[in-house]
């Protein structure tokens, strides 16, 4: 009986507690509450930006921050991703349809020899999330892929991704092949991945080496602020 | 001496303490401890001493370079004058030569155990050829298999994380570095239950085996 006392109706809640316990949902990796809570949202009239961005991407980013500071690990940001995938699912062609606002666009993969995708796949998603139109083009990338990817989509982000440190020196070779066809200063190139750090970054000639998903959707927008003032100004 | 994998996974193991002056201190991952040690007993090598960190840092490489440097301090608080590093990059991206290069020390080359086991060269050619999709076991992987990977990844509790973890593999590899049919056993019940291809290659110690003799082979300078 306790337990059942103890369960949350989640449409009895008014918008500023669903969305708090969807945050809590969220923490938790609850695929189903995440779906419902999502569901309600929109029935309640809400719009399907402000349902990703209060409730699903606020509630990742704290999963990001307590995984940065080793209070989650991978399994649960995982379960939370996929919990957060759920609602996406549901959000997407909605804001397709009503013509949500959009940051940017952006080209994303795993360098050639490397098929590890967890981290990748979460950044593809925050920055989804955030606003961004992302074209997730896989793993094991070589170079033609990616510069296929951007001469298809004219992305004005470009992230690539490593697990491997015999892998991560790939994304100079993609880096060096931008700069021969001469569009390297025309995109924002971002890396990451376990291995990397910013040192490598630099190394590179990357714009910034992104420590996780939420530091990747924060440097990102900042880079768009910066070419929208460039642009404004010229 | 006695070594339990939940302690070497956990915890690590202390070097054996006294003499250290005259001893060649290698400071390595606990998933190698047996590796070493055998390797060490098979060619008296006396003088070398071992010490591991937990084997359980490779969940969170970036901790590695760090917990490394402060061993390496007290060592040489303890006294050991002569050192070596048995843990490959592991994934910390040139952080861990960057302190073995601040700290002088060598350490064996390689991107990760299962490649100097393999064999470098070895290894990076098949990379190099397109075996990419396969994911290595070690005798001690193969042993600490459900603690280490199966737990640590929560797939314990939840199996249905297995396809975000193992989805784009397709083949688990054993190399072994002894001939023992229950790990074998272990190594191709693990690749069953990640739903992959499985294949053992007898590996021997590979590198580890040059690497130790070249470090047994520096004894430490006595001053004056």
């Amino acid at each position: 009986m306790a337990d059942e006392e103890d369960d949350i109706v989640l449409s009895e809640l008014d918008d500023e507690e669903l969305v708090q316990q969807m945050h809590d949902d969220l923490y938790d990796g609850l695929k189903e509450e995440i779906e419902e809570g999502v569901n309600i949202l929109l029935k309640r009239g809400w719009t399907p930006y402000d349902v990703l961005t209060k409730a699903l991407v606020e509630g990742m980013r704290i999963v990001g921050i307590d995984f940065r500071d080793g209070i989650l690990f991978v399994p649960e940001v995982l379960l939370a991703a996929n919990a957060m995938k759920t609602g996406m699912a549901i959000l997407r062609p909605l804001l397709a349809e009503t013509g949500a606002p959009k940051l940017g666009c952006m080209v994303i993969g795993t360098v050639k020899g490397d098929i590890h995708d967890i981290g990748k796949n979460l950044v593809a998603m925050m920055m989804e999330g955030a606003g961004f139109d992302v074209h997730n083009i896989g793993i094991n990338n070589p170079v033609e892929s990616y510069l296929e990817a951007i001469e298809e989509h004219k992305p004005d982000i470009v992230g690539m991704s490593a697990l491997l440190t015999t892998t991560m020196p790939y994304m100079k070779v993609v880096i060096d092949a931008m700069k021969e066809k001469g569009i390297r200063d025309d995109h924002v190139v971002l890396v990451g991945g376990a291995p990397l750090n910013e040192e490598f970054g630099n190394a590179i000639g990357a714009d910034a080496y992104c420590r996780d998903a939420a530091v990747a959707v924060e440097t990102a927008k900042q880079f768009m602020e910066r070419r929208h003032n460039q642009m404004a100004g010229a | 001496m006695q070594l339990d994998d939940g302690t070497l996974t956990e915890t690590g193991l202390e070097a054996v303490s006294g003499g250290v002056a005259d001893k060649v201190l290698l400071i390595a991952c606990g998933a190698l401890a047996r590796e070493i040690i055998a390797v060490r007993d098979a060619n008296g090598w006396d003088h070398l001493a071992i010490t591991c960190l937990p084997a359980k840092l490779h969940n969170d490489p970036q901790r590695i370079p760090d917990a490394v440097q402060a061993r390496i301090h007290r060592a040489r608080d303890e006294g050991y004058r002569s050192m070596f590093i048995v843990y490959a990059d592991c994934g910390t991206g040139g952080l861990l030569d960057k302190v073995c290069e601040e700290e002088g020390v060598e350490r064996i080359a390689g991107p990760h155990c299962y490649s100097f086991f393999d064999g470098n060269d070895a290894f990076a050619e098949r990379a190099e050829a397109g075996e990419i999709t396969s994911f290595y076991l070690t005798d001690f992987l193969a042993r600490q298999f459900d603690t280490l990977i199966w737990k640590g990844f929560g797939l314990d509790r939840h199996p249905d994380l297995l396809p975000m973890i193992f989805g784009n593999y397709e083949k688990m590899i054993y190399l072994a570095q002894t001939d023992h049919p229950e790990l074998e056993a272990k190594a191709r019940a693990a690749a069953a239950k990640c739903g992959l291809a499985y294949e053992m290659r007898r590996t021997g110690y590979g590198d580890l085996t040059g690497f130790l003799s070249d470090a047994a082979a520096r004894l430490p300078q006595h001053p004056g």
